[in-house]
């Protein structure tokens, strides 16, 4: 690396090498038998330079051929964007716990188990169904260096555990699944189980509904697939930048409902999204996006917040290698007081939704989300009477978030990027066959 | 060491290891990229991989090592039996296909990525000019990238396969905005390294700007059942998601309930109706001569006159489902083991004009353009980056971009006219599990869909 950066400061103002190397080894069940394991071994070492006061980049997977990785970025840096920013210089690092060295050490017999174990829980509950389950395991290194005097280096250690179930039934599917992960190993099915289990049963009987708005609870898998990618766009500072976040003019504003709280957090102790820096070398801190339904902030990485006059808030991310750009690293909505149990009771005839299908595909900027309900179920008079087919849930999430009936009292992980409780909305267009 | 001699250590390597089957792939591979936001050409690289991987069969299970660097082969081959041992439990089953040894050329003239970045940009500055011609654009949104690899497929039953291929790919969106209101409209394309039917978009792209702009005051569709006509990139988007994924074979050869669901024989849609996929075609991006595992591409029909009469198949499921073998085993890269995947899928062409086909329609939606779409094998979504309603038999005001969905077996019945103007959409790429974007195009004449649903407010 070192070398590299010697090279590189030979023909460039500045530079800055960032090396990414992965094991990672996963168990695969397919149709509720042991079909699959894989062990995957990854490097990538991405060189940035400023010449000529522009950008220049170019990533390889063989640190060996390092010459032509320094000329392929000086022929980028002649279109790159003028750099605004410096890269940081030496710089002290929150202590974030991502680490654990059983991680990487779970014997593969274990991690066989472990899935087998998982899939005998659903199997056993819901005989017919046929599942699909990993079980993964991995370790990565990062390494990053500048000519300014940067430098950061940390290993971080992940386990996760996903399954999805299908039961066919003539023409009818019925999809369920779950996942979790952790920086530990996790050695038990627990609330994957449990949380598929419970959509099994929830899902027992099929039940109509009608197409008009109706109040809708969003499970936190809900959330996730219905609601958050729109906010995930508009608190990128990139997007505030163009003019095309509908939250760009909106700062310091009440734009949600007063008991919504936001936000962005690279630092908890053992989940996958956290980190001790960003990929530039900017330490990790947790910014507040919403507070009290106020917009209080955006993310940025060290290029976009030099241009809107502001501070990188550590959100610099390069995703498969390239040029680094503003992105959450996990969204936290903080959870209300609200039981699901509660919410439902409040319901005389309404929806959850705990997966939605396509909701990502509209107008995602404007805040507009329509999907179809891969699995969902239909409330009448406080309690769940079986699950939908058919349906289309719509609506712009700004006009959804302004109102909010209530945030569930426990929240939790989903997807790796999210921790939300349930949110239980007054009004949603629902449509549907019937 | 170069991936030539890789492979020559690898040849001897997989011949002796001690499983029923064993494979390598190796790869090297060089890309460029760039992406504009707004005026400011926002990210500009270069990359060069190298990689490859084993994959090894022992009594029914697979072991699969994957990595960029080339030292410790044996050690690599000798992991991937071993995983594999601890997988096994049944007799392997792999459908026969006769070793080949061959070599194919990217078939272009000039590799794109060597094509000097300048000339690429100068292209790509004209559209971007032309979007911010138009007034209350906001910002505009172009991704360009182009990538060219070889590899070297070679396994224990003694093929050795050297493939090259180029791929480029465009994406162009216009975001407009008017009082916090934001709408867009967007485009993609691509080829087999061809830059051609890249660089003559300029009217495109003018007139997806003003639709941008002309969404602004459109108004969002009533939530309904509607009879939808889709045009052939919607129809080409509407094949592969809600029928293709479903004639993958790794989803139905050990699922009792699929298979009886998805018999062949069985009537999906009119006599009209015909779905052919194949990677046969040349030019197309979806297009082979040898899928990853080293089985000759064909050309495979899934639906005939309304039956079902074939489906997708690597060698594995081919031998258990007791079929031919179709060469749809497919890799994005020597990251992932080849999987089921779709080639170039499309609805051959029938006899109805455009005209005749909304000729009776009293209120309906003409779909056009995507954005996306998604499957869960029985329901679809996928959603039309242009939209109008048809009234009275005439495409009438234009709409917010609508999203449609459906349940894919009465929706290949409710498919009530098939057009006669055939077109292939070589954008985009199609994602399954981890493994996106792969290359494939779809197609179709425009179709007509009787109770299709939309959402809407």
């Amino acid at each position: 690396m070192e070398e590299i950066l010697f090279q590189a400061k030979k023909v460039a103002e500045d530079a800055e090498v960032f090396s990414v190397a992965s094991e990672e080894t996963q168990v695969n069940f397919e149709a509720n038998r042991l079909k699959h394991l894989q062990t995957k071994q990854q490097t990538s070492m991405a060189l940035r330079i400023i010449r000529q006061g522009r950008i220049g980049y170019a990533v390889t997977t063989d640190a060996e051929d390092y010459p032509r990785l320094v000329s392929n970025a000086v022929e980028t840096a002649q279109f790159g964007m003028p750099a605004k920013f410096e890269l940081p210089s030496a710089n002290s690092y929150p202590q974030v716990e991502v680490f654990s060295a059983d991680a990487g050490l779970v014997p593969v017999e274990a991690m066989v188990t472990l899935g087998g174990r998982l899939i005998e829980a659903v199997t056993g509950h819901t005989p017919g169904i046929i599942c699909e389950a990993e079980v993964t395991r991995g370790v990565v290194s990062v390494q990053l260096m500048n000519s300014r005097g940067g430098q950061a280096e940390y290993r971080k250690s992940y386990f996760s555990l996903d399954m999805e179930g299908n039961l066919t039934r003539g023409t009818d599917m019925l999809f369920v699944g779950d996942s979790a992960s952790s920086c530990q190993p996790m050695l038990e099915p627990g609330t994957v189980a449990d949380n598929i289990l419970q959509q099994l049963e929830l899902a027992r009987n099929q039940a109509p509904v009608s197409t008009k708005s109706m109040p809708v609870v969003f499970t936190p898998n809900g959330v996730a697939s219905a609601l958050v990618m729109p906010l995930l766009a508009a608190f990128n500072g990139k997007t505030v930048l163009e003019g095309a976040s509908p939250l760009g003019q909106k700062l310091g504003q009440k734009v949600f409902d007063r008991k919504f709280q936001l936000w962005d957090d690279p630092v908890v102790a053992f989940q996958p999204s956290s980190r001790p820096c960003d990929d530039e070398g900017v330490p990790s801190q947790r910014t507040p996006l919403i507070e009290n339904g106020k917009v209080t902030s955006f993310l940025y990485d060290l290029q976009t917040a030099a241009v809107a006059g502001t501070r990188s808030t550590g959100n610099g991310r390069r995703d498969h290698g390239g040029l680094p750009a503003p992105s959450p690293s996990a969204f936290v909505i903080a959870a209300g007081s609200t039981t699901f149990d509660e919410m439902v009771g409040d319901i005389k005839e309404g929806l959850v939704v705990e997966q939605l299908m396509g909701a990502g595909q509209g107008n995602v900027l404007g805040g507009d989300f329509s999907g179809n309900v891969l699995l969902g179920y239909k409330v009448e008079n406080g309690k769940i009477v079986g699950r939908v087919k058919d349906t289309m849930v719509s609506g712009n999430v700004y006009q959804i978030l302004k109102d909010i009936a209530a945030f569930g009292s426990q929240a939790r992980w989903v997807g790796g990027f999210l921790q939300t409780p349930h949110i239980y909305c007054p009004s949603v267009s629902v449509a549907s066959k019937g | 060491m170069s991936i030539d001699n890789a492979a020559q250590e690898l040849a001897e390597l997989v011949r002796t290891g001690e499983a029923d089957y064993i494979e390598a792939h190796l790869e090297e591979s060089q890309a460029s990229h760039m992406v504009y936001r707004g005026r400011e050409l926002e990210s500009v690289g270069r990359s060069e991989a190298v990689g490859g991987n084993v994959r090894a069969m022992v009594r029914g299970g697979w072991g699969f090592v994957s990595f960029n660097s080339l030292n410790d082969l044996r050690g690599r081959v000798e992991m991937a039996v071993r995983q594999a041992g601890l997988v096994g439990s049944e007799a392997s089953q792999l459908a026969a296909v006769p070793p080949v040894v061959d070599r194919v050329s990217a078939g272009v003239d000039r590799d794109p990525v060597t094509i000097p970045l300048a000339e690429k940009k100068q292209v790509l500055d004209e559209y971007n000019e032309i979007i911010w011609r138009q007034p209350e654009i906001q910002t505009s949104n172009i991704g360009y990238s182009d990538g060219r690899k070889r590899t070297i497929f070679l396994s224990s039953s003694g093929s050795y396969i050297e493939q090259e291929r180029a791929d480029v790919n465009l994406r162009v969106a216009a975001i407009a905005a008017r009082d916090g209101n934001v709408q867009q409209a967007g485009l993609s394309m691509g080829s087999r390294g061809d830059l051609a039917p890249l660089r003559q978009l300029h009217h495109e792209v003018e007139r997806l700007s003003r639709h941008a702009v002309e969404l602004l005051s459109a108004p969002q569709v009533k939530g309904g059942e509607y009879t939808v006509v889709l045009d052939p990139v919607l129809a080409g988007v509407f094949v592969h998601e809600a029928f293709g994924h479903l004639s993958e074979s790794d989803f139905i050869y050990e699922n009792d309930r699929m298979r009886e669901l998805m018999a062949l024989g069985k009537q999906f849609g009119s006599r009209e109706l015909n779905i052919v996929d194949t990677a046969t075609l040349p030019g197309l991006r979806g297009s082979y001569k040898y899928d990853d595992e080293g089985v000759p591409a064909a050309r495979t029909y899934l639906i005939k006159e309304g039956k079902l009469v074939g489906r997708l198949h690597s060698r594995e499921t081919a031998a258990k489902l007791k079929e031919k073998p179709t060469g749809n085993a497919r890799a994005i890269s020597h990251r992932y083991p080849p999987i089921v995947r779709m080639s170039n899928t499309f609805i051959e062409p029938g006899a109805v004009s455009f005209e005749d086909m909304i000729g009776d329609i009293k209120e309906g939606i003409y779909a056009k353009n995507w954005y996306g779409g998604t499957t869960s094998m029985e329901m679809f979504t996928f959603s039309a980056g242009e939209a109008y309603m048809i009234r009275n038999g005439k495409i009438a005001e234009a709409l917010r971009p609508v999203v449609l969905t459906g349940n894919v077996f009465d929706t290949l019945k409710n498919i009530d006219a098939i057009g006669n103007d055939l077109d292939m959409n070589q954008g985009g790429g199609c994602g399954k599990g981890e493994q996106m974007p792969l290359p494939v195009s779809n197609g179709s004449p425009h179709i007509r869909i009787s109770r299709c649903l939309v959402g809407g407010s």
